[in-house]
């Protein structure tokens, strides 16, 4: 049997046309064993729960600047769940108010990395996260 | 991690009743040739030899994955198929991991449940990525998907494996990538059935088209001129890309495939393929072989496995060193390492 690989979904979700930190850390994960499948921009929540299923991920990564997260983010919880994918770790990036962190813990995101977050840690924390 | 684990009866049963999450989990344990992904695929095994699986290779820029974005549509607007796309893309050799970023171009395609998009890692696999995209396939056609498109790069011999898997392939260029053809550095050309000329609006189309025809004029002439018996005799082939003809030589159709132009045309390219096919004997000519590969490929790895269970480590290494001091000959340390399977 071939060994697991931990498989990473890179998303856009809205209208924020900013992509390079989501590349930076796709690259990231990749350099640390991981498949990591990107969307591309302009990505609805629909879009990603579907991206989600077909590629059987382990972990979905939110990337966005816009200020939208908390709109989008429990729409993409909500739907991940419904097809069946309530296990999938969900975390964001990007630029996330402090304020915001506790709901989106209760949420059930996995983790909130900001603009001074090192892909070191990243890559940690999305392990430490899989194999729980 | 913490997956429920579904018993693989209801895998197959939930895949054959069209349940997206147990044929996505199935993937990947086949992915992984799980036990549960052979068990798996055993039972869905008479299930399959419905779906017609296309292939699309070629080099990277030459807009393959836009190309497969269109023939999903057409195929799911024109006929209402239900289409099964496998991305390939190569792992890093250092580090194992990939980024696979082929659904990028493929956005028209999404909030349709007819279609299903996989991306898969080539896994620096040593002849192993073929069983897999086979095994993968496998599981699409028993759940249904009528069309099975596995889009690779084609680059090494692993990936020229995965693009013979199709019934159809096509072979993608682009003009301007350079002086030399891309595919045939690449070594695939050869087993092109079409060849797409894709970014066909770009300078240089002409060259590129021009350089496609003289390879398959070398590969197959269209005119022979021979000497019999003292007079020079003149034979012409078959008409290019004609279903109707004992061999099928593969024609070159050219595509805009961010604008859609070209598709339905490449459509009934392939059409023309899979009639020829059927009319010729190839189709199941190609399923036996497909086949025979399959099964020879198990059996090996299943010989080596045995092997690698009957003789140790260190009674390998023991036959080695001997062989360095010219104590004895690799034939014979063969011999003597395999004595308990051979008879």
């Amino acid at each position: 049997m071939t060994e697991k690989k931990i498989r990473v979904l890179v998303a856009k979700p809205g209208l924020d046309g900013h992509d390079r930190g989501a590349k930076v850390v796709a690259r990231a994960l990749r350099d640390a064993g991981m498949e990591v499948i990107y969307t591309g921009l302009r990505q609805t929540p629909e879009m990603i729960a579907e991206a989600a299923l077909q590629e059987d991920v382990d972990v979905v990564g939110l990337s966005i600047l816009s200020g939208a997260h908390m709109a989008l983010t429990p729409r993409v919880m909500e739907l991940l769940k419904s097809n069946g994918q309530g296990h999938v770790k969900v975390f964001l990036g990007g630029i996330i108010p402090d304020e915001d962190m506790e709901s989106l813990k209760a949420m059930g995101v996995a983790g909130v990395f900001g603009p001074g977050a090192s892909t070191e840690d990243i890559i940690r924390d999305v392990e430490t996260a899989v194999k729980a | 991690m913490s997956h429920y684990k579904i018993n693989t009866m209801t895998y197959s049963q939930a895949v054959l009743n069209g349940d997206r999450l147990a044929l996505t989990r199935l993937l990947t344990q086949v992915e992984n040739d799980s036990p549960e992904g052979r068990a798996a695929l055993t039972e869905l095994f008479q299930h399959t030899g419905k779906a017609h699986i296309i292939g699309v290779t070629g080099s990277p820029g030459t807009g393959k994955s836009s190309l497969v974005n269109q023939l999903a549509l057409h195929y799911r607007k024109s006929q209402n198929k239900r289409v099964a796309v496998i991305a390939v893309d190569p792992s890093s050799p250092f580090t194992g991991g990939a980024v696979l970023g082929d659904r990028v171009r493929m956005r028209d395609l999404s909030g349709d449940s007819g279609v299903f998009i996989r991306s898969m890692a080539t896994r620096g696999s040593l002849g192993g990525l073929a069983q897999s995209t086979a095994n993968m396939t496998q599981v699409f056609d028993a759940a249904g998907f009528e069309v099975i498109i596995i889009e690779t790069v084609g680059a090494g011999q692993s990936e020229v494996d995965v693009a013979k898997l199709a019934h159809t392939t096509l072979v993608v260029e682009a003009p301007g990538l350079g002086d030399d053809i891309q595919a045939i550095k690449a070594g695939i050309l050869e087993i092109a059935d079409i060849l797409v000329i894709n970014k066909a609006d770009r300078a240089g189309v002409e060259n590129t088209e021009r350089a496609l025809k003289s390879m398959l004029d070398l590969a197959h002439p269209t005119e022979h001129v021979f000497q019999h018996h003292g007079q020079s005799m003149r034979t012409v082939a078959p008409v290019q890309g004609s279903s109707s003809a004992p061999m099928w030589i593969p024609p070159i159709q050219k595509t805009v495939a961010t604008e859609g132009r070209g598709i339905s045309e490449l459509g009934e390219s392939i059409a023309r393929h899979v009639a020829h096919l059927t009319h010729s004997g190839d189709w199941s000519l190609r399923e036996k072989n497909r086949l025979e590969v399959e099964l020879d490929a198990l059996i090996r790895e299943t010989l080596v496995n045995q092997f690698m269970e009957d003789v140790s480590q260190q009674q390998y290494d023991d036959a080695v060193q001997r062989i360095i001091q010219r104590e004895i000959s690799p034939y014979e340390a063969m011999k003597s390492l395999m004595k308990g399977m051979l008879k």
